[in-house]
């Protein structure tokens, strides 16, 4: 239906108006988002627990927020589907309106780059869903067959929030299915880089590995166990020849396999010149392999087996416990990510068709719907465009466009159906430019010693001289021992308790910031957090808060009759500002204009029977002596009397000003894309006047936080929109601020929840505290070696030492780093409870 | 004291058995998604079971086409 619109309205040249009530649609879902908190009981809706407002729909005795949230409610119920309601309460969400979005989806070889599978008969495909959060819904995804003839089978992945669906492509398909979704309110995400035939298998590798190295620690421990009390009895001493040989065969597969990582990383590190944490590892592990295989095959000794395994095990434990991973976030998204996977084109015959995006090309005539994404740079040809750049520069107040009015990629269309004519190609579009840049390849990224690796380096050296000084002293003693010697100081010197450290402290830190709101890619941002200096943000979206825009009317008061009035113009507008103010402006009761003309950026114009109200712009209102527009107003006059103006401000998040102050000692910069307007409230707030940058380009940024990293700065950028990426890219830790995060955020190391911005300085603390608790595990650690040491060089090391130190030592570090952490977490979650009101 | 090797044989071939039992979870996926079949194991009554025969038919295809990939 929508489509034919659009075909009649283009042969007659009408100016398309917006689908009012999609945009309605949007907009109570914007503000329901916003004030999502406290919902009373009786007021909640049935389906979503968002409070229902006044408009209420009271069906089966249940009370729905929209006609959305009751549609779905009965398509359940009608399939016997009510369980739903009853594994959570108000489980839910709010179908958003999608319409034509997925139509490229029906075009065939499209809809076959999404499946992982597919024959004639069968097809697999598996979607991203960002609304699956709950119980319920695993149980309504996992019941899809019931609602959709023709699916055999769903089955949900909730950490990383995917379904993956079987069905029948005879029966149904796949755009069938995901309209299914989107109407019972799980919109799955289908973007551009999505492809799964060019993922990587999982690689499970290191749970083989940490599985092997156990199995056969215990075994080994246990075939040891009658060696560790020397006695002499006659049938122990009998068997002694194959109780060895057996601990020989389990450690095989644990020093050709498991250890394996380890002996590459040394390697290479070696061939690079580097000596890092790895080195004195594969020495230890090689010492004890090689000493104990001729020990057992000599039959001079039981070997150390037992403690190798050991010590491998509890390495590959540190390392399964930092790779702690946020599976529905991802770190490394561009602008693919953004984007829909197909366009759709409007021929020289007037005809549509879908096509993928990478190849439009210039001059080709897109025609672009309500909720899509402008996929490349152009110029709008026809229809009346409010693009929503909030994706770019987190500005989510729509810009209005006209025909003629250039348009930019990653621009969301909020208003109708409009077309447009490319002028560039995707990659070549101004923001899709920024990913040529060296620094996304990750290449340009500054090097970064590990402190553990800065360490090792000297730690390698320092056992390399004792175990040869040690060596050489025994030469001359008796020179039968000296091997011996050398190889046991190798042994008990291996730095097991050292490397423990760092994983297990920084792996629990990456679950203390997750738990906190803040969700880093890897263990490694932890260290660089430490070591920050200066600090960059981004203003719009990220200091200043994109969800709630404050209004404020300034101007003659306005009575009840003329709100009134007021509310009633802006009922019939379409424009998204009038739209808000129709939501901020108080309850009305109806009264139907006489006549009410919408004139394109100028206002609108509204006739009651003894009234007419005008809003708009200054000129249009016939306001005077309203200076330059500093801000986004809306002129009001009534009865062709000017009467003053609602301002839309930029509202700063709470505790800004706070953090400010609290980051004093550090350089604090603020790179932002829009005009200096905001210049004098920032220096109010705390900010250097010269450390204000305004029109700053998407390149203008990162090469800004590049300038930094050349006067030796360690840069934190703080941003939110894809302008940002170069610069989140760029900087030693960028941070991507979110107020949802399954929403998408660009490529980088972090993601902080908007609301916890505010402890960003705490976040820093508490990572420098983490930094303290690695050294002071490592001077336990030392002391452990040293006792080792003392015992190797003396010619004592019995393998029943060294099975009870190595442990020991590893244990006690992980307890202590344990406990540690466990403070810090205790501060963190203190601040949180704490009153963010301080401004 | 012969009966050691058979004793030693029984414990190793024990030990190997949950090994190999735990390469095989390992290998069908079960430590991938740690926390959806908890969930999904209390709904097993309301659950619609895809019928038996189409499962196999489906599971066959795939692995087939897994082999030739």
């Amino acid at each position: 239906m929508l489509l034919d619109f659009v075909n009649k309205s283009r042969k007659t040249k009408l100016i398309i108006v917006i689908e009012s009530k999609s945009l309605a649609v949007f907009l109570c879902d914007m503000q329901k988002s916003a004030s999502k908190k406290a919902p009373t009981k009786t007021n909640t809706c049935f389906h979503c627990a968002d409070p229902c407002g006044d408009q209420k729909i009271n069906y089966d005795n249940k009370y729905f927020c929209c006609q959305g949230c009751k549609t779905v409610y009965q398509l359940f119920v009608q399939n016997e589907m009510e369980t739903f309601y009853e594994l959570q309460s108000n489980p839910g969400h709010t179908p958003k309106e999608v319409g034509g979005k997925y139509d490229y989806l029906r075009t065939e070889s499209i809809a076959q780059k999404l499946l992982s599978f597919s024959s004639d008969t069968h097809a697999i495909v598996s979607l991203y869903i960002p609304a699956i959060h709950c119980s319920s819904c695993i149980w309504l995804l996992e019941n899809l067959s019931k609602l959709q003839k023709g699916v055999l089978q769903s089955e949900v992945n909730f950490p990383k929030k995917t379904v993956q669906i079987q069905y029948y492509p005879k029966e149904t398909n796949l755009y069938e299915l995901v309209m299914l979704l989107s109407h019972i309110g799980y919109e799955p995400y289908i973007s551009l880089d999505k492809d799964p035939q060019k993922k990587p298998p999982k690689d499970r590798s290191l749970i083989y590995k940490l599985g092997l190295a156990g199995f056969a620690f215990g075994n080994i421990m246990f075939l040891s166990f009658p060696e560790y009390f020397e006695t002499s009895e006659f049938w122990l001493d009998q068997y002694k020849g194959l109780f060895r040989g057996l601990t020989l065969l389990f450690s095989l597969p644990v020093v050709g396999y498991a250890a394996t990582d380890y002996l590459k990383s040394a390697y290479k590190g070696l061939r690079a010149k580097h000596l890092n944490i790895d080195l004195p590892i594969s020495l230890g592990i090689i010492a004890l392999f090689t000493r104990s295989v001729t020990d057992i095959l000599m039959g001079w000794g039981p070997g150390f087996l037992d403690s190798l395994s050991g010590l491998i095990f509890f390495l590959l434990l540190g390392k399964f416990f930092q790779q702690k991973t946020y599976q529905h976030l991802s770190f490394e998204r561009d602008y693919t990510a953004y984007f829909p996977m197909a366009a759709t084109q409007i021929d020289s015959n007037g005809k549509e068709q879908h096509k993928p995006i990478h190849q439009i090309e210039e001059g080709d005539t897109l025609l672009i719907r309500h909720q899509e994404v402008i996929p490349v740079d152009g110029v709008v040809s026809q229809g009346h465009a409010a693009i929503d750049y909030s994706y770019v520069s987190g500005e989510s107040t729509p810009y209005s466009k006209e025909v003629g009015d250039a348009v930019f990629a990653g621009g969301k269309q909020m208003a109708a159906a409009i077309e447009i004519t490319a002028t560039k190609t995707v990659s070549q579009s101004y923001l899709t430019q920024l990913w040529s840049h060296a620094a996304f390849s990750g290449k340009d990224k500054l090097p970064f010693q590990h402190f553990t690796d800065r360490i090792s380096k000297r730690f390698t050296i320092a056992i390399l001289s004792i175990a040869v000084a040690a060596g050489m002293v025994w030469l001359f003693l008796e020179p039968a021992q000296s091997l011996h010697v050398f190889t046991a100081v190798l042994i008990v010197a291996c730095p097991c308790a050292l490397a423990l450290a760092a994983p297990f402290t920084l792996g629990n830190m990456l679950r203390i910031y997750g738990r906190q709101g803040l969700y880093l890619k890897d263990i490694h941002v932890i260290e660089k957090i430490a070591g920050i200096n200066s600090f960059v943000f981004d203003k719009t979206g990220t200091l200043s808060s994109t969800q709630k825009s404050h209004i404020e009317y300034h101007g003659a008061p306005l009575h009840g009759r003329e709100l009134a009035l007021l509310k009633n113009s802006f009922r019939n507008a379409n424009h998204p500002l009038s739209r808000t103010l129709y939501d901020y402006l108080p309850e009305a009761a109806i009264q139907l204009p006489i006549e009410f003309h919408e004139i394109l950026a100028q206002g609108i114009e509204c006739h009651f029977a003894q009234h007419s109200v005008k809003a708009g712009a200054a000129s249009f209102t016939g306001a005077t002596g309203v200076r330059l527009k500093t801000a986004t107003r809306v002129h009001i006059a009534i009865n062709n009397k000017y009467k003053g103006f609602y301002e839309f401000k930029t509202p700063y998040r709470v505790g800004i000003r706070s953090l400010i102050s609290r980051l004093k000692n550090k350089q604090i910069y603020v790179f932002s894309g829009d005009q200096d307007t905001e210049k004098q409230a920032l220096i109010a707030m705390g900010f250097q006047a010269d450390h204000l940058f305004f029109n700053q380009k998407p390149e203008d940024k990162l090469r800004q936080i590049e300038h930094l990293q050349n006067k030796a700065r360690r840069v934190m950028m703080v941003g939110d929109g894809l302008n940002d990426a170069g610069a989140l890219a760029k900087s030693d830790v960028g941070l991507a601020l979110s107020e949802d995060i399954a929403v998408f955020t660009p490529a980088c190391d972090g993601i902080l929840e908007a609301g916890q911005l505010l402890h960003l300085d705490q976040f820093q603390a508490s990572a420098q505290r983490a930094m303290k608790i690695i050294q002071y595990s490592l001077i336990g650690s030392l002391c452990y070696n040293l006792i080792g040491i003392g015992f190797a060089v003396s010619g004592h090391l019995e393998p029943v030492v060294a099975a009870i130190l190595m442990p020991l030592s590893a244990i006690s570090i992980v307890g202590y780093t344990t406990l540690a952490t466990h403070r810090i977490g205790k501060k963190l979650q203190a601040l949180k409870s704490q009153s963010p009101l301080q401004n | 004291m012969g009966v050691i090797y058979l004793l030693l044989t029984i414990s190793v071939v024990v030990a190997l058995g949950f090994f190999a039992a735990f390469i095989g979870a390992v290998r069908q996926g079960q430590f991938d998604d740690p926390y959806t079949p908890g969930v999904r194991m209390l709904f097993e009554d309301e659950l619609v079971k895809p019928n038996q025969d189409q499962k196999e038919n489906l599971d066959k295809n795939i692995t087939k086409n897994k082999l030739h990939s």
